[in-house]
């Protein structure tokens, strides 16, 4: 007998012949206030110590080269499917893809995001051409994400609904809240483990 | 196993220990006490995530399949064992295939449980762990104290020295500079071992979709960079739909760490084209869990999402710390759970690790009920260990057969008469130390039924 079937066989015998399947209750805040979201968004990301500015949609360039002069950095790598450029800053594309040890060192990734949730303070990255690979949100030590207004849904519920279809399609998902992080030694926060130590957050309005 | 009351006496000696559980059991209680305030619907998702639970646990074996077939039809491989040696077996088969002598790991509970790392050296495989306690733990040859800070046992001094030791990197005590020190000697693995092996918060059914939930990026390095990466997640870990994401997303961080989120959390579904591994193996592992299942009581423990809430508002944890435990599962949660998937005579003692306050019950996400399972396994040790007829069990039903009928207990009353002169002291046997302090009773001359019989 295979284990697959051993293990479901003893499963099937544990649960006896017709266990009872329970509903499951939905009495949950499904969404919340899409009024002050945004600058609720802004709030809660600031407390785990991202940097979050708002800018103009004109605006943009210039607060993203501020954001790279405030952190002194002078090269960013660009998730393929966005074309910001930043004055003063060198943007290359991730495209073809750069190995993995060519991110490591002092380049910042220049992405865009799939939503923002206001609640957590949380900006969801999908794989997508404005996200780009995994990688490059994360050996790099700093991280520039660029999130529109209307991307800030206000709650968790929100932001999974929104995030089935990718799901179903089989990309990958990364949630970030804040720069990493740890407590490991007396409980202590620490910002800065092995995920970008640097986080900016850029709000377009 | 030397039993509960054995090892918490030992950790109770260190006040070292004490105080260092004490200060961060304190710590993350408040953090918990005050994002789960800020949620108004707080009761409502706990009702969810515990009905989402129990209703992938009903439908077990659909779940399983399902999410086997999700996995299958996104480029991963799933394997399914029976026990810890066949899950490592699988892990080391395929390491050995790709000839890879080294793996990095994030922290998880399930490999803890199976042995994996020792499992992995006897093949010739190292496995190096990066979350930081993890790591913490593995450099000092130590084991997990808690199940989210697994080095909460140790003060920043104690680090330091070790760091200095094994790793050449310990100038400063400060966590900052320690938390440095760790970037800079694990940096280099995740740019170069070239397979990774996971745990699993949870893991979609009906998406194929596997989850891990972290805070340093060190899960989201192991998770993309490597070439082959392997995930091991006991079959309870399930959830059928997507949608349960929405739920259990808000109750494990604000449980856990006291954040409304943690900073990292991961989600990946088979292999992806120019991103992450080429190669993807789910291992389902049972393990004793099919057993626990098979207790209508006792199988709620398996809706746990190992957020360590239970630990750290227990009073009995809180002083004894984890390793009283003598598990990878420690605290309230662990008295339930280990008793129940090594068997009850493996760890008879845990269910009594608990004065039955019912904070545990209070905080727990899914609304496990953890006092009364302690109660029921209570209740099944004692059974169980009568059904192994002790002398006292042997008595016991002695008396119950004179007891059950007049005629015995009548005999036994003469007999005792006749009997009770020279057994008044009892030298030897189970009741000698009961009669050296005091005499058996007088047994009267005649008894109330001989009187009863006289009056007729």
């Amino acid at each position: 007998m295979t284990a697959r079937d051993e293990v479901l066989g003893r499963i099937r015998a544990a649960l006896g012949p017709d266990p009872p399947v329970p509903d499951v209750p939905r009495a949950y805040r499904q969404a919340g206030r899409a009024a002050g979201a945004v600058e609720l968004f802004c709030e809660r990301a600031a407390e785990y110590r991202a940097r979050v500015v708002q800018a103009s949609a004109g605006g943009l360039a210039e607060t993203l080269a501020e954001v790279c002069r405030a952190r002194g950095t002078a090269r960013l790598v660009r998730a393929r499917g966005v074309a910001w450029e930043v004055p003063g800053v060198e943007v290359v594309s991730d495209d073809p893809a750069a190995p993995a040890t060519d991110l490591d060192g002092a380049a910042g990734a220049l992405t865009g995001c799939a939503l923002a949730i206001a609640e957590t303070g949380t900006i969801v990255l999908d794989g997508g051409p404005a996200c780009g690979r995994r990688a490059l949100t994360l050996v790099p030590d700093h991280h520039v994400c660029v999130v529109r207004a209307e991307q800030v849904v206000a709650r968790v519920p929100e932001a999974i609904a929104a995030l089935g279809g990718a799901a179903r399609d089989g990309r990958a998902l990364t949630f970030v809240s804040g720069p990493s992080a740890t407590s490991d030694i007396e409980l202590e926060r620490v910002e800065g483990v092995h995920g970008p130590r640097l986080l900016d957050i850029v709000v377009v309005r | 196993m030397s039993g509960f009351p054995e090892a918490a006496a030992r950790a109770l000696g260190d006040s070292q220990l004490r105080r260092n559980i004490g200060k961060a059991t304190s710590t993350i209680r408040a953090k918990r006490a005050a994002v789960v305030g800020e949620l108004d619907d707080w009761e409502a998702l706990r009702d969810a995530g515990a009905a989402i639970k129990a209703r992938a646990l009903a439908t077990l074996p659909e779940q399983l399949e399902r999410l086997e077939a999700a996995v299958a039809a996104a480029g991963g491989v799933v394997h399914w064992a029976r026990d810890a040696a066949e899950a490592n077996a699988i892990v080391a088969g395929i390491a050995r295939d790709h000839a890879f002598d080294e793996v990095i790991k994030v922290k998880s509970m399930a490999t803890d449980e199976i042995g994996l790392n020792a499992a992995l050296a006897a093949q010739g495989v190292r496995a190096v762990e990066t979350d930081l306690a993890e790591l913490i733990v593995q450099l000092s040859g130590d084991r997990p104290s808690h199940i989210l800070v697994p080095a909460i046992h140790r003060n920043r001094e104690e680090i330091r020295a070790l760091f200095a030791r094994t790793i050449g990197d310990g100038d400063s005590s400060e966590p900052a500079a320690l938390a440095e020190a760790a970037r800079r000697h694990l940096r280099a693995k995740f740019l170069s071992v070239p397979m990774a092996v996971s745990g699993a918060n949870f893991a979609v059914a009906e998406t194929g979709t596997v989850c891990v939930v972290e805070s340093e990026g060190n899960g989201r390095f192991c998770v993309t960079l490597p070439e082959v990466l392997v995930t091991v997640m006991g079959i309870e870990k399930v959830l059928g739909e997507w949608r349960d994401l929405e739920v259990m997303l808000q109750l494990l961080p604000r449980s856990s760490t006291g954040e409304r989120m943690n900073p990292y959390t991961s989600l990946w579904t088979g292999v992806h084209e120019r991103d992450g591994p080429r190669e993807f193996h789910l291992v389902l592992l049972d393990n004793g869990r099919s057993d626990v299942l098979a207790d209508e009581v006792g199988r709620d423990a398996l809706r746990c999402i190992r957020c360590s809430a239970c630990l750290n508002v227990c009073p009995v944890y809180s002083r004894t710390g984890g390793h009283a435990y003598e598990s990878v599962y420690p605290g309230p949660i662990g008295a339930i759970l280990t008793p129940q998937l090594r068997g009850l005579d493996e760890a008879p003692t845990l269910p009594w690790a608990s004065s039955l306050c019912g904070a545990c019950y209070e905080v727990c996400p899914v609304k496990i009920d953890i006092p009364s399972i302690l109660v029921h396994l209570r209740g099944r040790v004692v059974r169980e260990q009568h059904a192994r007829l002790s002398p006292e069990d042997l008595a016991m039903r002695a008396v119950a057969r004179v007891f059950g009928s007049r005629r015995a207990y009548e005999r036994s009353q003469r007999l005792a008469r006749l009997g009770r002169g020279p057994l008044a002291r009892l030298p030897i046997g189970p009741l000698a130390g009961w009669t050296a302090m005091r005499d058996l009773p007088e047994v009267p001359a005649q008894s109330f039924r001989e009187w009863w019989r006289t009056r007729a």
